[in-house]
């Protein structure tokens, strides 16, 4: 078996989560999707570290997850203020800005 | 720790969890309730962390399993339970055609990178991690003396971000107060200035041989309190009768007189 | 060449000649109300004070020998741009100092006239100030040392013109004569400037000096087109044919008005121009002969005009324009004509502003009525007004020793000097000057009463009769005084040459026949509206009468020939610009608005729709970065 195959993982990880944010309609599984398709791409870093035999990549997923850490705290509260307001976690809500 | 081919246990590790990796995701997508996406995506991660193991990041694996399945997740379920654990998405689509166009161009999307990536890398070996971890002594040292060397300064600026990100979710959930917090004593004055009845209400008649909220209480004259019996019953006339005999009967039963009512209840 | 001499002395006050008619306009056109009680005074004194500079000049003038008679003042640097160089200058010669006695003295006895003839109006002040600024402008043409300071007060006197003949601007007619005057006005304002570019060009310099000593070494085809550019703008400013049509109309203006511009002063500044231009019209004989023409074809059309019309200024406006086109056709003789195209310039200037301040003294006294078929047997009520209008009358018409017929007998002796043939014409327009001016008094101081009811005549104030009576001495003896004792033909020939050819007959011959038929004239129209009744309303008469009230048809030709082109060509540029300048932009605009509300609907609020097309133009850069691969 090749390394590559955590890449394709990867990218089937990757392809699932982009769905589910296409998809789904409940604010905290977009959420979740959207983590998911991180955790993919952290896949991809660290089977390429792996490939190229240097640690680069593992340190930038774990700058992922630094960041991915930050952004879910920030999105978590835009949620709960969203909720407080309408009454709803459902994404298409708050569509008010458009044509 | 494993080289740069991949072994057979190293494949029975990947094939598992890569597996329930994927069950995990795909069940994160169709779950109708917000909690078990949660924990179909727990699951994910989890056997993303056996996965980052298995390609030499074993300190990926922990930071995974404590910041991801530990911190990230619960932060989920605290904001699903502020939410509401019971709201699940409604099965009607309110874009005309995003599910079906979102579906497409996911598997799409998918197709492409999959074929893209086997057509480019099936052919290429891998070098493997053991110099590179072996070179500082570990794993962790390695990685330390990247990120306090070549990176000191993303990591740095991370930790800036993390600050600001803990001070953006606190303004952002801040409920600021409009009005001094009422004290007790108000909300006692108000209870009496709105005119109703400020204290309990007369319980229902209690007596050797009726024990029901049907049953009127009897005021000191001997007369029955309307009060006494819940709304409802009243509405719907379900009061029980409390006859002369009756006030007579528990009187003798006490053994008092009867010139005077009640005085002795 | 006579030689230039700098202003000193009394000529070193040339510019006050201007400057005080100038700031008598400012302030009464800017001092407002306050200036009300006191403003007309001030204008008169401005003008007045002009008037008796401009005779110590005179008698200064005079003391010079020949040569040393042109003066020029440099009063600032004007434009000076590379090689092109104006200044303010002004020249005093023998032919600018006719005209600046002309303007301000007639100007001066206008101005006191217009005390009496305005002192109803409201709006005094601001008439007063008009006449100011008219004069200034007027004495800037004239005293003009360039062609472009000359331009300066061309436009000067239009715009004074333009406001006075709309000075009663809530007549609808009145304001539609203002701006006939001025549109036609600017016709031959562009032959001005024209004509300025191509002396320019031409010559390298626009200073009278300069041009006039370089103009034999031009081409003659440049000459000539520069002397019908000048043709074309003096036709404009004195209503020659064929820019005739504005004159007629201008008399809604107030009467004074009429005398001093639209007979006097500023429909003359054609002539001035061309016998100023001599110079060039010697060299360009081509262009003389279109003077001449268009002269001679005013002076009929003036005439017949003045024949046919029943409203006693328009009548007398005909006869303006037939008097100038006697003096147009006398510059256009050349060095035989010059002179007495001046002379008659200042005996007509006379004879005539007391002619139209006779006829507004009639009408002062007719309650405003133009229209002569309602006057009639005049002559007892207003003697001081016939008497000075028959001085007028028999200036006019040419009966020695008025002073009409000096001057005009002195023209027609130039005609035949030239030829015979324009002689004779010229000679029966003076037959019918004889008839039409006789029409006039027969019709206004003879005859019966035909008065309108409510009609009192009555004798003018002094102050508008003592005008006339000055005006009516100049017009007895001004011809003798200018011919015999100022000997004009010597005064003004350094500047516009003289000479004379001798005729095949004697001048005495010519003389009489004209004196003949003149009178034949006048008995013809004596019998005609004095023996006879004239009706109250006007007979429908002959072709030439029908033609003649409708102005020989001037306008309707300018309708047919420049109005309606002119329109259709707007109204087809504005369909064009509606339907093909704009339809295109609005299509445009419409087209993008359009793609605009429909592309807009892609922003539907809808993140999820947003990640969907990221998601689409991912997939894209990954299939072409794929393909590119492959």
């Amino acid at each position: 078996m090749n390394p590559a195959n955590y890449v394709l993982l990867s990218a089937l990880l990757f392809s699932i989560g982009a769905i589910g944010v296409l998809v789904r309609r409940n604010a905290i599984i977009v959420f979740m999707s959207v983590e998911l398709m991180l955790n993919a791409a952290n896949l991809a870093f660290v089977a390429f570290a792996r490939m190229n035999g240097n640690l680069d990549g593992q340190v930038v997923a774990f700058f992922v997850m630094v960041v991915a850490a930050a952004e879910v705290v920030v999105g978590l509260a835009i949620i709960v203020t969203i909720f407080r307001t309408r009454r709803s976690a459902s994404i298409d809500e708050p569509n008010l800005l458009k044509y | 720790m494993t080289g740069g081919e991949v072994g057979t246990g190293e494949a029975i590790v990947f094939w598992v969890s890569g597996t329930l990796a994927v069950i995990g995701a795909l069940g994160m997508v169709i779950s109708r309730k917000a909690v078990h996406s949660a924990l179909f995506i727990a699951l994910t991660m989890v056997n993303l962390a056996i996965l980052y193991v298995a390609n030499s990041a074993p300190f990926l694996g922990m930071v995974q399993i404590i910041v991801y399945t530990g911190a990230v997740m619960m932060l989920f379920l605290f904001v699903l339970m502020v939410v509401g654990v019971d709201s699940s998405d409604s099965l009607i689509e309110t874009i005309k055609g995003q599910r079906v166009a979102g579906l497409l161009l996911g598997i799409g999307f998918s197709i492409l990178l999959i074929a893209g990536i086997g057509n480019g890398l099936m052919e290429t070996s891998s070098v493997g991690l053991n110099a590179a971890n072996s070179a500082q002594g570990g794993n962790v040292e390695g990685l330390a003396a990247l990120m306090f060397g070549p990176y000191l300064i993303a990591f740095e600026v991370t930790a800036a971000l993390l600050i600001t990100a803990a001070m953006g979710a606190m303004i952002l959930t801040h409920r600021e107060r409009w009005m001094p917090k009422r004290t007790q004593r108000e909300l006692s004055q108000d209870r009496f200035a709105s005119g109703e009845h400020p204290g309990q209400l007369p319980p229902p008649g209690v007596y050797a041989r009726h024990n029901a909220v049907d049953t009127p209480a009897l005021l000191p004259d001997g007369s029955t309190s309307d009060l006494s019996i819940p709304e409802p019953l009243r509405a719907r006339e379900d009061v029980r009768d409390v006859d002369h005999a009756d006030i007579e009967e528990v009187r003798q039963l006490s053994g008092g007189s009867s010139s005077t009512e009640g005085e002795d209840r | 060449m006579t030689e230039i001499i700098p202003a000193e002395g009394i000529f070193g006050l040339l510019w006050v000649l201007i400057a005080l008619p100038a700031v008598g306009a400012v302030i009464l056109l800017f001092g407002g109300r306050r200036t009300n009680s006191w403003g007309p005074y001030l204008g008169v004194l401005t003008v007045v004070g002009s008037a008796v500079l401009g005779v110590l000049m005179l008698l200064a003038m005079m003391d010079q020998p020949a040569e040393q008679r042109t003066v020029v003042q440099n009063v600032y640097d004007w434009v000076f741009v590379g090689s092109f160089q104006a200044s303010f200058a002004l020249q005093l010669d023998q032919l600018s100092m006719v005209f600046v006695l002309l303007i301000t003295i007639v100007g001066a006895l206008i101005h006191i006239y217009s005390l009496g003839y305005m002192s109803h109006d409201p709006d005094r002040r601001k008439f007063f100030g008009y006449l100011n600024l008219f004069v200034a402008a007027m004495l800037i043409l004239v005293l003009a040392n360039n062609y472009l300071l000359l331009y300066v007060g061309w436009e000067g006197v239009g715009l004074a013109s333009y406001l006075l003949i709309g000075f009663w601007q809530q007549k609808p007619t009145a304001a539609a004569a203002a701006k006939k005057a001025f549109i036609i006005n600017r016709v031959g304002d562009v032959g001005l400037s024209l004509a300025i570019m191509l002396i320019f060009v031409t010559f390298g310099s626009i200073t009278f000096q300069d041009v006039f000593g370089q103009a034999s070494e031009a081409s003659e085809g440049t000459l000539t087109a520069i002397g019908l550019l000048l043709l074309l703008a003096a036709a404009g400013k004195s209503a020659q044919f064929p820019l005739q049509a504005w004159l007629l109309d201008a008399m809604e203006g107030p009467t004074p008005v009429s005398a001093l511009i639209h007979a006097a002063t500023m429909v003359t500044a054609g002539v001035y121009l061309i016998a100023r231009s001599n110079a060039i019209y010697d060299a360009a004989a081509w262009a003389a002969t279109a003077v001449v023409v268009v002269g001679l074809i005013t002076i009929f059309m003036g005439a017949i005009i003045g024949s046919a019309k029943d409203d006693i200024k328009k009548s007398l406006a005909g006869s303006t324009m037939s008097q100038i086109g006697y003096m147009v056709f006398a510059a256009g003789l050349g060095p035989i004509g010059y002179v007495f195209a001046i002379f008659h310039l200042l005996t007509h200037g006379v004879f005539k502003a007391g002619l139209f301040l006779g006829a507004g003294s009639v009408m002062h006294g007719m309650n405003d009525n133009v229209n002569m078929r309602r006057y009639g047997a005049l002559k007892g009520v207003m003697v001081i007004t016939f008497i000075t209008f028959m001085a007028g009358y028999l200036a006019i018409i040419g009966i020695p020793p008025f002073s009409g017929f000096w001057s005009k007998d002195e023209i027609i002796h130039a005609a035949f000097e030239r030829n015979w043939v324009i002689g004779a014409a010229a000679i029966l327009a003076a037959g019918i000057t004889g008839f039409y001016m006789t029409r006039m008094i027969a019709m206004t101081f003879f005859g019966k009463k035909r008065w309108e009811d409510d009609a009192h005549p009555h004798e003018s104030p002094a102050v508008m009769t003592i005008p006339l009576i000055i005006l009516a001495i100049g017009s007895t003896f001004l011809g003798m005084a200018l011919l015999f004792w100022g000997n004009i033909e010597e005064w003004l020939e350094p500047v516009v040459g003289y000479e004379s050819v001798p005729t095949p007959l004697p001048t005495s011959f010519y003389i009489a026949v004209t004196l003949v038929v003149v009178i034949i004239g006048a008995i013809i129209g004596w019998v005609m509206y004095a023996r006879k009744d004239v009706p109250v309303e006007a007979p429908r008469g002959n072709a030439l009468t029908r033609a003649a009230r409708q102005d020989l048809y001037g306008d309707a030709v300018n309708d047919v020939l420049v109005v309606e082109p002119t329109y259709r060509t707007a109204q087809a540029l504005t369909t064009f610009d509606t339907k093909a300048v704009d339809g295109f932009v609005n299509w445009t605009a419409t087209f993008v608005g359009d793609l605009a509300r429909r592309l807009r609907r892609s922003q539907s609020g809808f993140a999820r729709s947003y990640a969907l097309s990221m998601v689409g133009g991912a997939l894209i850069v990954a299939l072409a970065l794929i393909l590119v691969r492959l």
